[in-house]
């Protein structure tokens, strides 16, 4: 058991105890007891950090299924180290938050439970070295995400987002399986070091690209990006703490952690530039467009979200190039797109975590979300205000937050790679800083909307009469840790690149000599450049277009209802649906008859069909026992018994056939030196036909079956194949010599059991407890058989007997 | 002898098939019943025919029949008693609660 193990285990080992102890404790305590956790292992964590700045991998294996290649080996790195710090640290921020947030009335168990599964899961997925256990994880924190999104599982909303989140996640999960199996095809290993070990060997196989775009999907759906993006605004349906750790500071993220760390693998491939590009550039413009009509604050963050996301991930295929260039001091710049990636991310787990903890407060203190129902909070609210500006001013890019220098550094990236003359880049990629700088405008305007329409202007009369007042202090503490950040991060950015993100980089390039080239010296004031005057652009168009909202909101109209992404996707689920039951409902008929006809016809046709297909048939009558008149006379008679059945018109004929057929069987056991069979068959015959024949005094009399001739042809024909199949399958077995019998053994009863009767001593020594088990089924029958009868409908139920 | 008994085998499977999809609830019971017989006649053909003398180490010196199948069919026997009876209780108790042995007419709602 080592520490790296330790540290996926802890959160799920706590998980399981919850639901143990959390009786004995006051219902408000729980929060507390869990909040230990994540705060101990952050602090494990960040010792960690002096070490792996030097450039130090620790990497464990636990020996699972080795003969499988599944290996529980854990790999903590300069990239998995950021999100594992991410992880714990907003972690006990949100844990903190929800113990205030959370009213004790709420199951507080079940919440603390799955927020822990999640943090297990979401551990595991970044310290996994095995592809198929970070699948495992990876599923494993979809499945937390589903449970937390419908926490308040009462709301149908709730429930509805949950799904789809699901739905979309996990399909693009299993997806990612495929791409992992892929890779496995190719490579032979399911440890990613060595996959990126072995590139060369992979690069060229027909399957690299699909398991590409696979891994890509994967990565898609869990971080959000378009067209997949629209679970992500229906995810909000879950606490507000949920929204702020899970939908924007770790889990979203996971696709991100995903395509930095196969950028090793499938880095350099044209396919992985454009697509994350791309798809990261649209996703950013969409995301940012998208939140500036919202009216609900959790929905504006929550496209918002997705904007960041695609900005983060139209950076790691930006920086993707320089793999493709391979090491030379030119092309090195080219990895500052992934720093400013990498960087992005932690400034946008500040700035928006602390921005979802204000809008909670704001929902917890005055009762809505609408911004058109809010306005003026600035003097109620002074705390909330100041968390909402410094937050909505990073996220906006500007001075001195930290997303202003990773908004910075984002325009540098999207600026140089226009001067690159590959992957067709000189053909369209002057429309990469448009697109970047147009969203940008966007994401200004939406920030405005949030600052000014909760907190300026006046108060709404029914919120001034509700009197609220300022969140408590545990509520306020966490955003201001993460805006403190913020702040801190703008003043002192190279202690971070020095000792987080230069080791990170190393994890994305693994090839490039020296970390030290590839991290930039980040400063706030370059001179005037480019980049700046992109800033200062954004920031007076946005303004414009802030102030002129209502003359061009109108341009959101223009798109039709019908065609949103959201309607497509509800008309594709419900539509499955409604085929998956139509389809069902044609062979499920209710029918019991129907039933039988797939039975026998999958019988004949898959054990008929392999004895023809294997051609096994084979007829040997050489070995067969000599045939006696009486025993022919004996045959005939019950071939004529067992036809005249199915003619007889009267019930009790075919009971009395019936009764032919038994005795006609108890008979063959004589000649076939079975005399325990016949007088076991001779009482048992007697004793079903005295039953057949009481129930009769109960039964209708048999009426002539009114099934059409149709249906008579094609039973007929089942019967006779049925038949048919029993008959070939028989008469092969009976020559069929592959095997020594097992009955001699038996045979040295007297020694053995001490019986001289060899099959008594089978049935009451060899093999006993067959026969215990057989007389319990008697027992069960004998009980049903009385249940049965005795049966009365309860009083007050409907009595269908009279 | 054992060729023969496998024809018979087949027929009385084909039958027992044909009762079973019937829709009245006696013909499918009586299907069951047959079918028991053939299975048990198969499992005994199967172990060879008329290949020794009775399994009784008092009556012979041996070789004996193969006692394993006849062990097997014993039990059998037994069992297919017990859910032949069962099945007849269950049909009588359907019937007195709907009126009907017909299975068309038992299938319940039309949309369940």
């Amino acid at each position: 058991m080592t520490i790296d193990i330790a540290i996926i285990l802890t959160p799920f080992i706590m998980a399981a105890l919850i639901p143990i102890f959390y009786r004995r404790l006051r219902k408000n305590m729980i929060g507390w007891v869990v909040l230990i956790i994540p705060v101990s292992l952050f602090l494990l964590l960040t010792t960690y950090i002096p070490r792996v700045a030097k450039g130090e991998v620790y990497s464990h294996t636990y020996e699972w299924i080795p003969s499988f290649n599944l290996n529980f080996t854990t790999y903590i790195d300069g990239l998995s180290l950021i999100f594992s710090l991410l992880i714990t640290g907003v972690g006990s921020l949100v844990i903190l938050y929800s113990i205030f947030y959370l009213s004790v009335k709420e199951s507080l168990h079940h919440f603390y439970c799955y927020l822990l599964l999640f943090m297990g899961a979401m551990l595991g997925v970044v310290f996994s070295d095995n592809l198929m256990v970070l699948y495992a994880f990876w599923e494993l924190t979809s499945v937390s995400s589903f449970l937390l999104i419908a926490f308040w599982h009462h709301r149908k909303a709730s429930r509805a987002g949950a799904r789809k989140s699901m739905t979309i996640t996990v399909s693009g999960g299993v997806a990612m399986l495929v791409g992992f199996l892929m890779l496995y095809a190719m490579s032979g290993t399911f440890s990613i070091r060595e996959i990126i070990n072995n590139i060369d060997v992979i690069s060229g196989h027909v399957l690299f690209i699909p398991a590409l775009l696979l891994v890509l999907f994967g990565a898609f759906t869990k971080s959000a990006q378009f067209p997949f993006h629209i679970w992500l605004p229906d995810a909000m349906e879950a606490p507000t703490p949920v929204s702020s750790y899970l939908h924007s500071a770790t889990m979203v993220k996971a696709g991100i952690y995903l395509v930095a760390r196969f950028t090793p693998i499938f880095g350099g491939e044209m396919v992985w530039f454009w697509t994350i590009t791309g798809v990261g550039l649209i996703t950013l413009f969409w995301g940012s467009f998208n939140a500036v009509r919202q009216v609900d604050l959790k929905a504006i963050l929550a496209y918002s979200t997705v904007s960041q996301l695609g900005l983060i991930m139209s950076l790691l295929g930006l920086g993707s190039v320089a793999v493709y260039l391979g090491y030379s001091t030119e092309t090195v710049m080219y990895t500052q797109a992934t720093f400013a990636a990498l960087f992005h991310l932690i400034n946008h787990s500040t700035f928006k975590g602390a921005l979802f903890m204000m809008v909670g407060i704001v929902d917890h203190e005055i009762g809505t979300r609408d911004i058109r129902r809010l306005g003026g909070l600035m003097a109620i609210l002074p705390f909330t205000f100041t968390i909402a500006i410094i937050g909505c001013f990073s996220m906006a890019g500007l001075p001195p937050f930290n997303g202003f220098l990773s908004k910075e550094m984002f325009f540098t990236a999207v600026l140089n790679i226009t001067e690159l003359n590959i992957f067709s880049i000189h053909n369209i990629g002057l429309l990469i800083p448009i697109v970047a700088w147009v969203a940008s405008v966007f994401t200004f305007v939406y920030c405005l909307i949030i600052v000014s329409k909760t907190f300026l202007g006046s108060m709404k009369p029914d919120i001034v009469e509700k009197n609220p007042h300022e969140a408590p202090f545990g509520m306020l503490l966490p955003p201001f840790i993460l805006i403190g950040l913020v702040i801190t991060i703008f003043f002192f950015p190279n202690l971070l690149g020095e000792y987080i993100l230069k080791p990170a980089m190393l994890s994305v390039y693994p090839t490039f000599p020296s970390a030290e080239e590839m991290t930039p010296h980040i400063s706030a004031w370059h001179r005037i450049n480019t980049e700046l005057l992109m800033t200062l652009g954004v920031v007076v168009l946005g303004i414009i277009l802030y102030r002129f909202l209502k003359y061009w909101s109108k341009i959101y109209r223009l798109f039709p209802k019908q065609w949103t992404l959201n309607a497509i996707y509800e008309k594709v689920i419900t539509s499955s649906e409604n085929i998956s039951e139509s389809i069902t409902k044609r062979y499920m008929s209710g029918h019991l008859t129907h039933y039988f006809v797939y039975i026998y016809v999958s019988f004949v046709a898959i054990v008929a069909g392999t004895f023809i297909a294997l051609d096994a048939f084979e007829w040997n009558p050489t070995n067969d026992a000599v045939i006696e008149n009486y025993e022919l006379i004996l045959v005939f008679v019950m071939i004529f018994a067992a036809v005249a059945i199915l003619f007889a018109k009267s019930r009790i004929t075919t009971v009395l056939l019936n009764g032919v057929l038994g005795y006609s069987v108890a008979f063959f056991f004589v000649i076939f030196r079975a005399p325990d069979l016949a007088l076991t068959q001779l009482v048992v015959e007697s004793v079903t036909t005295a039953l057949y024949l009481i129930c009769f005094k109960f039964l209708a009399e048999l009426k002539p079956e009114r099934s059409t001739k149709r249906v008579k042809i094609s039973n007929g024909l089942i019967s006779v194949f049925v038949g048919a199949t029993v008959t070939l399958i028989g008469l092969t077995v009976v020559n069929y010599d592959k095997f020594k019998s097992i009955s001699s053994y038996f045979e040295d009863s007297y020694n053995l059991a001490g019986g001289k009767n060899i099959v008594n001593t089978i049935l009451g020594d060899f093999r006993a407890f067959d026969t215990m088990l057989e007389v319990v089924v008697l027992f069960i029958a004998g009980l049903g058989v009385f249940a049965l009868i005795k049966l009365k409908a309860k009083k007050g139920d409907v009595d269908i007997e009279n | 002898m054992e060729s023969l008994m496998m024809i018979l085998i087949g027929i009385l499977v084909a039958v027992a098939t044909y009762l079973v999809l019937s829709r009245n609830m006696i013909r499918i019971i009586l299907g069951t019943a047959l079918l028991s017989h053939a299975v048990h006649l198969l499992i005994l053909t199967v172990g060879g025919l008329k290949k020794g003398d009775v399994p009784l180490l008092s009556q012979s010196e041996g070789p004996f029949t193969d006692a394993l199948p006849q062990a097997l069919i014993l039990t059998a026997i037994v069992i297919s008693f017990a859910t032949t009876a069962f099945l007849l209780v269950l049909a009588y108790r359907t019937y007195k609660t709907n009126g009907s042995d017909d299975l068309q007419e038992l299938r319940g709602m039309p949309d369940e």
